[in-house]
């Protein structure tokens, strides 16, 4: 890749108008809500895009086209089950209780309708989740980089860390999410022009889908593997993942989706951002509209790059392999950028990429500082400061949340084992997460002692079924299988899926039992945060078409027919 | 809005990038289409970010006309 003065201007011209979005925005933060919350003051379409786009790293970009190429069509499942229905679920019903409580946090709704401990518990293992992966998509972002401008470690991760650290000083919240509507709009003009190449290139949808026949065919798959979703999920041998069809939508669909949308705070404090109680509610339901065509912006790059390496496009277009022999799939995207787009372009590919790290590491900062002051530093240290002692607490937060980031980006480059450990260990905590809230909203006898040994069963039974299980030919050790080995899964996929199920199932279960045996509290003090002790939000002002169950089944069809269409 | 419309930022930066673009494609041309199998992407696509900078900057100008302004 030669990147020319174009390439570096269009680059600087992004950095510039980052860093200018903080500076005009400084006025503005002068209470702690503010800087945390953006003063709850910004309209639904907004809120929308960076919900959206806050989830939309550059790991994500470059691991949606990396499994587009390893199993085509079907991680579209990621997005059309594993996030649409998760989205409308938490528009239409949860938000109500998330704005309507007025907490400020995730953590501190878990706080209002349970206890300080199970607060606590999920604050904690929150704010070092947060941490963590802002670490790593600075890890990821200054490998990548290394890679292809030759850039050394210390300058991209210092790079990166001064300008999120500027911009969010000085906008807070409100610059983070304006920068994730930047961003949004970037990956879409970046990216857009590789898949129409791309395509162009390979002969059309009708070129991509003979590749990807011969491809599936000589794999020892059916020819439609690689294009369909459900249709070959019947036995896990039947597509490349290796998953069956109640994996998939239990697992994936139900599980780690609901859990992921419904209840990370990440994606949930954009919506609390939202000027009113209607766009809390219409935050994730206009994000879910981009995010159902998204595969054909990130999925279908690795798809027209595996039909070409294998099947040949014109312009001879292929992946490399790796040492060992298989594909690097890794490289599709960078190696698209580099392959079909001029200087000029390919600056501005570069920059979406830059940008999508970037916001996924503000993203992280921006939630790990308000969760750090409210629910921990607030909670615990010092409870009845005033207000602008807590905004600059936040300040602080912010540095010391940016400060930890490199210090994570550096552990991750010496030790990549301890960042696989982590993530192990956060899929553990996250896992049983949505079980919590499903009965704190919807049952009113759950109790604070049953969500918080419930949250504790779930992980155990996490990592009890992790160490009890193995995928494929792996050995025992961190892909599983570290108790014994009872049970083999066809691929690392479905263990995943299934450790979701159980650690859900688990804390289900146990935190029902528990909340049996112990006091409930009063419902006048459910009143708000439960589902059948509130009052239904009234949305007859809106038109009809922008109300919350209008809106969120409009989107439910669209993602039904790609379903179809794709089938 | 805090203190911004987010359609200023957004206009003129696309307006911006999308000028640079087909600026650099108009200059150097059929170079630059060899990769891009022969379209000359940096002038098509600089011009419909350059549109599409121009739309967002036109509706922040029509929405600062229009609201009567808050006492902030």
């Amino acid at each position: 890749m030669h990147p020319r003065a174009i390439d570096w201007v269009i680059m600087s011209v992004y950095f510039a108008f980052v860093l200018g979005i903080g500076a005009a925005l400084k006025r503005a933060m002068r209470t702690s809500t503010d800087f945390f919350l953006s003063g709850r003051s910004i309209p639904a379409w907004i809120t929308g895009l960076a919900f959206i786009s806050a989830n939309l790293g550059a790991q994500e970009v470059i691991g949606m086209a990396a499994s587009g190429a390893k199993y085509g069509m079907a991680t579209s499942q990621f997005y059309w089950v594993g996030a649409i229905p998760a989205m409308v679920f938490l528009g239409v019903f949860m938000m109500p209780f998330y704005y309507g409580s007025r907490a400020r946090s995730v953590p501190e709704y878990l706080k209002l309708r349970f206890d300080e401990k199970t607060r606590t518990l999920n604050a904690i293992t929150f704010a070092v989740m947060t941490v963590f992966s802002s670490g790593i998509s600075m890890y990821a972002m200054a490998l990548l980089l290394k890679l292809l401008l030759g850039w050394g470690f210390g300058t991209s991760v210092m790079l990166s860390a001064v300008i999120v650290l500027v911009y969010i000083l000085l906008g807070g919240l409100t610059s983070a999410i304006y920068n994730e509507v930047l961003q949004f709009f970037l990956i879409v003009f970046g990216f857009a022009p590789l898949v129409l190449l791309g395509l162009k290139d390979i002969g059309g949808w009708h070129g991509l889908t003979e590749g990807l026949k011969t491809m599936a065919v000589s794999r020892g798959f059916a020819p439609h593997a690689w294009l369909s979703t459900w249709s070959v999920m019947g036995s896990p041998k039947d597509n490349p993942m290796g998953v069956e069809w109640f994996g998939m939508a239990m697992g994936l669909g139900f599980v780690l989706s609901f859990g992921y949308w419904c209840t990370d705070f990440l994606v949930v404090q954009r919506a609390l951002a939202a000027e009113s109680m209607q766009a809390a509610r219409r935050t994730p339901l206009i994000a879910a509209i981009p995010k159902m065509l998204f595969p054909f912006l990130v999925i279908l790059p690795g798809m027209i790059a595996i039909a070409s390496t294998v099947h040949g496009g014109a312009s001879g277009f292929a992946l490399p392999h790796k040492a060992d022999g298989s594909l690097n799939y890794d490289m599709v995207i960078p190696l698209m950028l580099g392959h079909y787009f001029p200087n000029g372009m390919l600056g501005l590919g570069l920059t979406a990429l830059m940008a999508s790290f970037m916001t996924g590491m503000a993203g992280n900062v921006t939630a790990f500082n308000t969760v750090w002051t409210y629910d921990i530093y607030q909670t615990h240290i010092r409870p009845r400061a005033g207000d602008h002692h807590y905004l600059n607490v936040g300040r602080i937060a912010t540095v010391a949340g940016i400060g930890l980031s490199v210090a994570a980006a550096y552990v991750a480059n010496r030790f990549n084992n301890i960042m696989d450990l982590l993530q192990l260990l956060f899929a553990f905590v996250n896992a049983p997460l949505f079980a919590t809230f499903l009965l704190g909203m919807f049952w009113k006898r759950s109790t604070g002692h049953g969500a918080f040994i419930g949250l504790l069963a779930g992980t155990a039974a996490a990592a009890a079924h992790h160490g009890l299980t193995i995928p494929g030919t792996a050995l025992p050790g961190i892909k599983g299988g570290w108790i014994a080995v009872l049970h083999h899964y066809p691929s690392q996929m479905a263990q995943n899926f299934w450790t979701a199920i159980w650690a859900f199932a688990a804390c289900f279960a146990v935190t029902v039992l528990v909340s049996l045996a112990t006091r409930p509290r009063e419902e006048r003090e459910l009143v708000g945060l439960v589902y059948s002790l509130t009052e239904r939000p009234r949305s007859a002002s809106r038109a009809w078409f922008a109300r919350p169950a209008v809106l969120g089944a409009g989107v439910l069809l669209g993602a039904l027919i790609l379903n179809l269409m794709f089938w | 809005m805090m203190g911004l419309d987010i359609r200023i930022p957004v206009g003129s930066m696309f307006a911006l990038l999308g000028a640079l673009l087909a600026g650099y494609g108009l200059f150097d041309g059929t170079a630059l289409s060899q990769r891009s199998l022969g379209i000359n992407i940096d002038l098509w696509w600089g011009a419909i970010m350059f549109a599409f900078g121009a739309l967002m900057l036109s509706l922040a100008w029509r929405a600062r006309g229009r609201t009567p302004a808050r006492g902030d």
